[in-house]
This record gives structure tokens, C-alpha cells and sequence, in this order.
């Protein structure tokens, strides 16, 4: 599997009226060719303003990178010209929205948005540009294509309109696929159609898909790797199977206990209590400190070292290192409290 | 389409109708007749005038006979002006009103629009003030203010444009810019604000993420679902800058239909008023018909007519 994204210690910074917002404060993660990562996290984590900025759509002059790499086959996206950036926003990297009603201008045809990126980027008559649009409403599961392409988005469900901005995203067969919450808005036995319908498409396109969520059930179902986002940092990275079945940062576990299960009726659900840290001034040490339950004074001091269970997890967690258990160095928080 | 036009034509004579009947019934309120300042005229001369005009008719049989004239689109000579009929009158007049009119809102709608899109791309930049600052003036200055001080500085003093009339195109300048200027403004403000509103939708940002060229996604995603509101308003604009034209026809002495309407007041001549307003009115009915249809154009979620659901 050839590697396609590399994210290098991203920063991402906002200045507001209020000071500088730190949104994102290195994150690295990578992704290969035919692979799913998601992202996920409580709202407000920087999951939108990471994808976006892969995209290098973060509203300027308010936002921007402020440290990082973004190597995109072999270039550096963060240092890359808007002129260049649009020759590869829709044709190498696509990008998918959360509301499918707002996502479609209700004034253009379907027809018309299918093939507007396509005429802008290949060399295409409109004959054929047609021709393709038809292609992928039939690869997404509409029917009727040649009628569909002559309408507008009103006159679509809110199911199918999320087809048709996939296969919008899809149309220049990008590498890369960016899905933002694709099925928040949408109702659950719809959202388990779209879910599948990534599935076939990224078996027939091998394309790599970066779905962002905070429903852990699309997490289950989707994902290949799974990189938990809190306040601006990844804190946990793995399989998909070593973060569900060993999750080790306690604000996974956390997460994971958030949600109903059902081999294990009766027991009850712990929603974590608190709120994440103010992104204005984060602490230095581990964001989550303030509502972990195994919260030691190292934590707010120090920013925890990686704890490596394996070649393919990591946590940002200070439990797993040995020193902390040392006596009268830096024993638990209640302990001296 | 065509029932929805044809209830609309239905409506539009129904309009017409209405307001011919007011201001019949508003014309004969106001005291005076065409012929009490006349010098000369005494008795015999008055009354047999009045009957050549139908003045001796009572109200109601005045009324059909107006009416007629109305139906038949001839409204026969005028009282004050006797080598002309009425449609003589209007064919004179309405060309030069029409130019002007359809310059001034011309003019209005592309500054008023480049002026909003402007505003709205470069928010509280420094273009955006210029154009926010030019916008409530034009909105403040009553358009007859703006007159006179166009003739004052760039007439009168500067003397780059003629004082009056309307011969050339320079002529056309500043009564266009006297015109055009409030209108403008008020296309300028609501394209700018509803410019902003649409720049944040998601659709925006797709098309941006589609990676189309600035232009594309500011004129064909943008601009088009910004101009709604501004269609809708199309219609009051217009009817803005008719009435307008009276002041500035009158200000500039333009040959127009204003010029005949006002005068036609104030002189009691009656068939001359009844055929400005019936004119004007009709016109300005069938503007509002276009606007619509327009509108309806724009938007496809607004059907003008019923169609099996989907
Ligand atoms: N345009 C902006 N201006 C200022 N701050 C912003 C802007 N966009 C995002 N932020 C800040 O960045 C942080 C991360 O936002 P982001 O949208 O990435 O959250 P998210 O993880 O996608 O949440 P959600 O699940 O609600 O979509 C937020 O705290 C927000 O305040
Ligand atoms: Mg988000």
C-alpha cells in the first residue's frame, strides 16, 4: 500500500477579537492508498479544521497554519500556491459536507454541478462530461439518471442528495476522499446505505477516505485506523480494533463507555463529565487532566511522552510510563491531596 | 405557465381598472376646471366647449365615456393642447421617458451590483467602506437635491455636461446620475448583505472545494442566489424611478411623459391625466408582471405553475 497523506506536527491557529485561538496543535497522522481513518472526537476538538486544512480551506485571514507539513504525494500542501491548490481540490483531493441540504446551490441543475469541476479540470467536450455524470449516478444508486441530471436539488431527497455530492467528490476519481460527518444529518437506516455505499466505491476506486465523526457506531462499521482527537491533539491512534478492544488513553475509554453496547446489558452508561480545556490558552501539560479519573500531578505539569503498545497504536498518556508509579516523585493526585 | 398568465392578465386589468376609477373619482374632487382661468371666455364659449368635451354629461355617464376611451386606447384630444390628442402626446413623450428610465435603472443595477459584490468580497476592507459610504449617501440625498447640485457643480460651475434637456448623450449624464443614484444605493447595500450571507453557505464552500477558478465560484454559485432579494425589490425600484422621472424631467425640462403628466394637473386637463396614469399604471403593472416571471426564472423551487409532484 502506497503512503499518500503525511501530516506532520500541524498547527492550526485563529485570530479573533478575543486572542489567538489554537485549533489544532500537532497532529500527525498518515494515510495509504484504499484506506479509511477516522477521525473523531467531541465537537469542537479540531476534526472540520484539520480536514479543511488538508484542503487549505480554512477561512483566511482569520485562520491559518501555523507550523507543519501537509506531504500530499510528495508535496507540501501547506507551503503550495492557491493556484496550485485549485488544480488539486477536486480532482486529487475531494471533499465531502455534513448537511446534504445545504451542501447542493439550489440554483444550478444537478447536471450542472456534476460536471462544472470536471469541464474546469480535464480537457472534456460537455458531451462527454455528461456522459461521466451519468456514470457515477448510476455508481452512486440513483435511478433514472438522465432525467436526474436535468433537475435541481429541491427536487431530491436528502438520501440521494448526499449521493450526488459523493458523486460530485468522485468525478475526477480523486486519491483522496474527505468525508466531514457525511452521515450526521442524515436518518440511521440512510446513513447505513451511505456507508456502504463508501465501501463499494472505495473498492472499485481504491480511493482513501478521512471520515471525520463522533458517532463511534460509523467508526465500527467504516473505519480501517482510528485517531481520537482532544482540544487540537490526537491522544490516542490505532486499528480500528486495538483502540475498541485496548483502548489505553482513559478519554477513549471514556468515550467508549459513552455509548450503549450490547452484549452488555444492564451496565450503566458514564458520560464524561467537564468540558475540554479553552483552545485561547490550553494547558501545558495533558488536556484532558481536569476530568480524567486517573488524573496524577505530572499530568497538568507535562505534556505526557507516547506510550507505544504496539507498531501501529499510540497513546499520549503518562499511566503507561514507568516513572510516574515511583514513589514521593509523582504519585497520584489524591494520594497527597 | 399559461392559465398562471392568463390569471395574471386577468389581475393586471382588474388593477388597471381600480386605479382609472380612483383617479377619475380623484380628478373630479379636485376643484376647478380647464376652462375658469381662461380670459376671454364667457358664457356661451364655456358651455359649448364643455360639450364638445363632455364636461356637461353628468359624473357617471362621464365615467363609461372615459372608460370607452380606456378599452379602445384612444383618449382623445387634449383640452390644453388642442392641435394634439392624448396618444399623440404619449407617443411624444414616453420614448424620451422610457430612455431615461431604462438608462437609469440600468445604471443602477450594474453599479448597484459590482458596487454590493465588491463590498461584500473585501468585508470591512477598505472598499467595502467606500461602497457602504456611497451607498447611504445615495439613500439619504432625495434625488431632486442631487439634481441641483449636479447642475451647480458640474454644469453650472464645472461646465463639463449641458445644463438641461435631452439631446445627446451628454445631455443624459446627469439627469441619469440624479436618477440612478438612490436606486443604486439600495441595490448596492442588499447585494452586499445578501452577498455575505450566501459567501458562507456550504454550497460556497463546495464549489470552492471543487477547486473552480474565484470568479466561478463568486459570479455562477454566489452571485445568482445573491440577487434574489434584489429581484424581489426590482419592482418597488421600478416604480421608484417612475415616479422619479416626474422630479427629473421637471428639473432637467426632459420632453417626457412627466413633463406632460405634471403639467396636465396642474392645467385641469383631463383627458391628458387620465391617459398619463392609465399609461403609467399599465406600465408599471406589466414591469411587476416581468419581475415575477423573472423571479420565478431564477429560482427553480418557485413554480409559477402546478405541476405533478415528484
Ligand atoms: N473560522 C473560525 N474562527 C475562529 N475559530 C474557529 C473557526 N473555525 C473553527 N474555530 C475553532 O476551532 C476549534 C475547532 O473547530 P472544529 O470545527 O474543527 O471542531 P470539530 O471538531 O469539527 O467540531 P464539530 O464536531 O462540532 O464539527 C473550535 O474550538 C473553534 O472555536
Ligand atoms: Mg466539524
Amino acid at each position: 500500500m502506497k503512503k499518500i497523506l503525511e501530516v506532520n506536527d500541524l498547527h492550526i491557529t485563529f485570530s479573533t477579537y478575543g486572542g489567538e485561538i489554537k485549533a489544532v496543535r500537532g497532529v500527525d497522522f498518515e494515510l495509504h492508498e484504499g484506506e479509511t481513518l477516522a477521525i473523531v472526537g467531541e465537537s469542537g476538538c479540531g476534526k472540520s479544521v484539520t480536514a479543511n486544512s488538508i484542503m487549505r480551506l480554512i477561512p483566511s485571514p482569520a485562520g491559518k497554519i501555523a507550523n507543519g507539513e501537509i506531504i500530499f504525494k510528495g508535496n507540501d500542501l501547506a507551503k503550495e500556491s492557491d493556484k496550485n491548490m485549485r488544480k488539486i481540490r477536486g480532482v486529487d483531493i475531494s471533499m465531502i459536507f455534513q448537511d446534504p441540504m445545504t451542501a447542493l446551490n439550489p440554483t444550478l441543475t444537478i447536471g450542472n454541478q456534476l460536471t462544472e469541476g470536471l469541464r474546469q479540470h480535464k480537457n472534456v467536450s460537455r458531451k462527454e462530461a455528461e456522459q461521466k455524470a451519468l456514470e457515477m449516478l448510476d455508481l452512486v444508486g440513483i435511478p433514472n439518471p438522465e432525467e436526474r441530471l436535468k433537475q435541481y436539488p429541491h427536487q431530491f431527497s436528502g438520501g440521494m442528495r448526499q449521493r450526488i455530492v459523493i458523486a460530485i467528490a468522485l468525478i475526477c476519481e480523486p486519491d483522496l476522499l474527505i468525508a466531514d460527518e457525511p452521515t450526521t444529518a442524515l436518518d440511521v437506516t440512510i446513513q447505513a446505505q451511505i456507508l456502504e455505499l463508501f465501501e463499494t466505491i472505495q473498492e472499485e476506486t481504491n480511493v482513501a477516505i478521512i471520515l471525520i465523526t463522533h458517532d463511534l457506531g460509523v467508526v465500527a462499521k467504516a473505519a480501517d485506523r482510528i485517531a481520537v482527537m482532544y482540544a487540537g491533539k490526537i491522544i490516542e491512534s490505532g486499528t480500528k480494533y486495538e483502540v475498541f478492544y485496548e483502548p489505553q488513553h482513559p478519554y477513549t475509554q471514556g468515550l467508549l463507555n459513552s455509548i450503549p453496547r450490547l452484549d452488555q446489558k444492564g451496565e450503566k452508561l458514564e458520560p464524561i463529565d467537564g468540558t475540554p480545556p479553552d483552545l485561547f490558552s490550553p494547558p501545558v501539560g495533558c488536556p484532558f487532566t481536569a476530568r480524567c479519573p486517573h488524573a496524577m500531578f505530572v499530568c497538568e505539569k507535562v505534556y505526557p511522552l507516547r506510550h507505544e503498545p504496539s507498531e501501529t497504536h499510540y497513546a499520549d498518556c503518562w499511566l503507561y510510563d514507568e516513572r510516574v508509579h515511583t514513589p514521593n516523585l509523582m504519585n497520584k493526585k489524591e494520594e497527597t491531596t | 405557465m399559461v392559465r398562471y398568465i392568463l390569471k395574471r392578465f386577468f389581475m393586471m386589468i382588474l388593477t388597471i381598472w381600480i386605479i382609472a376609477t380612483l383617479t377619475f373619482v380623484l380628478m373630479n374632487a379636485i376643484p376647478g376646471s380647464p376652462f375658469n382661468e381662461e380670459r376671454t371666455s364667457n358664457e356661451a364659449v364655456q358651455e359649448n366647449l364643455e360639450r364638445h368635451f363632455n364636461l356637461d354629461e353628468p359624473p357617471i355617464v362621464q365615467y363609461f365615456i372615459y372608460l370607452k376611451s380606456i378599452a379602445t386606447l384612444d383618449f382623445g384630444p387634449s383640452i390644453k393642447k388642442p392641435n394634439s390628442t392624448v396618444n399623440d402626446l404619449l407617443g411624444r413623450g414616453f420614448p424620451i421617458s422610457a430612455e431615461l428610465g431604462i438608462i437609469a435603472i440600468l445604471v443602477a443595477l450594474f453599479s448597484g451590483i459590482i458596487l454590493g459584490v465588491l463590498a461584500a468580497l473585501r468585508h470591512n476592507g477598505i472598499i467595502d467602506y467606500l461602497a457602504m459610504t456611497i451607498a447611504v449617501l445615495g439613500i439619504s440625498i432625495p434625488n431632486f437635491v442631487l439634481a441641483t447640485l449636479l447642475i451647480q457643480q458640474l454644469a453650472v460651475n464645472g461646465g463639463f455636461f449641458p445644463v438641461a434637456t435631452w439631446q445627446s448623450p451628454m445631455h443624459m449624464v446627469l439627469p441619469t446620475l440624479a436618477l440612478a443614484t438612490g436606486p443604486m444605493a439600495i441595490i448596492a447595500r442588499l447585494t452586499r448583505s445578501s452577498m455575505l450571507e450566501v459567501l458562507t453557505q456550504d454550497y460556497i464552500k463546495m464549489a470552492r472545494a471543487k477547486g473552480l477558478a474565484p470568479y466561478k465560484v463568486v459570479i455562477k454559485h454566489a452571485l445568482k442566489n445573491a440577487l434574489m432579494p434584489v429581484v424581489t425589490i426590482l419592482g418597488t425600484l421600478l416604480a421608484g424611478i417612475l415616479t422619479g422621472t416626474f422630479v427629473i424631467e421637471k428639473i432637467f425640462a426632459i420632453p417626457g411623459m412627466g413633463k406632460y403628466f405634471v403639467e396636465s394637473i396642474n392645467q385641469r386637463d383631463y383627458p391628458v391625466i387620465m391617459g398619463t396614469t392609465v399609461f403609467y399604471s399599465a406600465f408599471l403593472v406589466f414591469a411587476l408582471f416581468l419581475v415575477d416571471i423573472a423571479y420565478g426564472l431564477l429560482d427553480p423551487r418557485i413554480k409559477l405553475h402546478k405541476e405533478e409532484g415528484n
